[in-house]
């Protein structure tokens, strides 16, 4: 059967480390960083788990600052 | 497979739209003006009206919407809008003229212009962020503040007596001859951002076919003013704010 995966790209530099990509995705790929900070002082997403990810968007649709691209393929 | 062979092999289903420029929001994190620009700049790429679209922006949060949003704008005076949309979208009657504003610049200050200007069917799509509050000078009350809710200017709670009640905006427009669209939106899930962008485009349109005017109220949150987590002020909203203003159109002709 075919499978589809995918793969998060994130902006730690645009990110503002809201965490509602994180609460948005249905797989918990994403998290925010607990101690590391970009340069703008925000603790930014990055992916905890990214085997999981699908490719759905949903993190990246509710991103604020549009901060996410995704990528996403079919493997047989 | 890992992730970077994916990011290399597969394709792109998603990215910031490229009218969304580089520059660094001011919104604080979180904020669903963010999500509405994001929209607002897909839903024109869509449509291929970078040249025909001009915004006009507020007083408030969303005052700088002309850095972000990479089409031409202007900013009107504090309630204004929707009388410079009306003056642009008569001299120019081909380009797509769309307003942002929000609750205290269309609900409060700009009741007038608002109302007489969908009253008189203008062509124009108002996009309308209401988060019941004033985002930008601090959390004070707004029109649309819930009862009981706390804000710098209300610290025990919003009361009738004294404050009167939270005023809903969507059905006074729609009850107007002059509306073709007025629908209720929010971009708290991927689900209701979808909802959201189609509800755009549909005013967008509109305003291209000269059917009338049309406003797209974007239920949001003020993680800020709210003083909540933007997870937890997505979770106030939909517990608080969605019984008083519920999703969904209320006029679509």
């Amino acid at each position: 059967m075919a499978k589809i995966k995918g793969a998060v790209v994130v902006d730690t530099e645009r990110c503002k480390g809201c965490d509602l990509c994180a609460v948005a995705c249905p797989l918990d790929v994403l998290a925010m960083q607990s101690k590391l900070v970009n340069n703008r002082g925000y603790h930014y997403a990055y992916t905890i788990n990214a085997e999981k990810c699908i490719g759905c968007q949903s993190c990246a649709l509710v991103c604020p600052d549009g901060c996410i691209t995704v990528y996403r393929m079919q493997i047989d | 497979m890992k992730p970077e062979e994916i990011i290399q092999q597969g394709e792109c289903v998603y990215k910031k739209p490229t009218l969304l420029t580089d520059t660094n929001m001011h919104y604080c994190p979180g904020c669903s003006h963010g999500v509405v620009h994001k929209l607002i700049a897909e839903v024109i790429e869509e449509m291929g009206a970078e040249d025909k679209a001009i915004g006009v922006s507020p007083v408030g949060c969303a005052v700088f919407a002309y850095n972000y949003i990479d089409i031409d704008w202007v900013q009107a005076a504090h309630g204004r809008a929707p009388s410079v949309a009306t003056a642009l979208k008569r001299l120019n009657p081909d380009n797509l003229i769309f307003t942002y504003q929000g609750d205290g610049d269309l609900a409060a200050i700009g009741t007038c212009e608002t109302i007489h200007a969908a009253n008189r069917g203008e062509n124009i799509a108002i996009i309308f962020i209401n988060n019941a509050i004033y985002g930008m000078t601090g959390g004070q009350m707004a029109p649309t503040t819930l009862l009981g809710m706390k804000t710098a200017t209300t610290p025990y709670g919003r009361r009738v007596d004294l404050n009167g009640h939270p005023l809903v905006m969507a059905p006074i427009m729609a009850q107007l001859d002059g509306t073709c669209y007025v629908t209720r939106q929010s971009v708290h899930t991927p689900a209701a951002v979808r909802k959201a962008k189609a509800a755009i485009r549909k005013a967008f349109e509109n305003s291209m076919a000269g059917k009338g005017t049309s406003m797209v109220e974007i239920v949001s949150t003020c993680n800020s003013g709210w003083k909540l987590s933007p997870a937890k002020s997505n979770e106030w909203m939909i517990e608080n704010m969605f019984k008083k203003y519920p999703l969904g159109d209320l006029k679509n002709e």
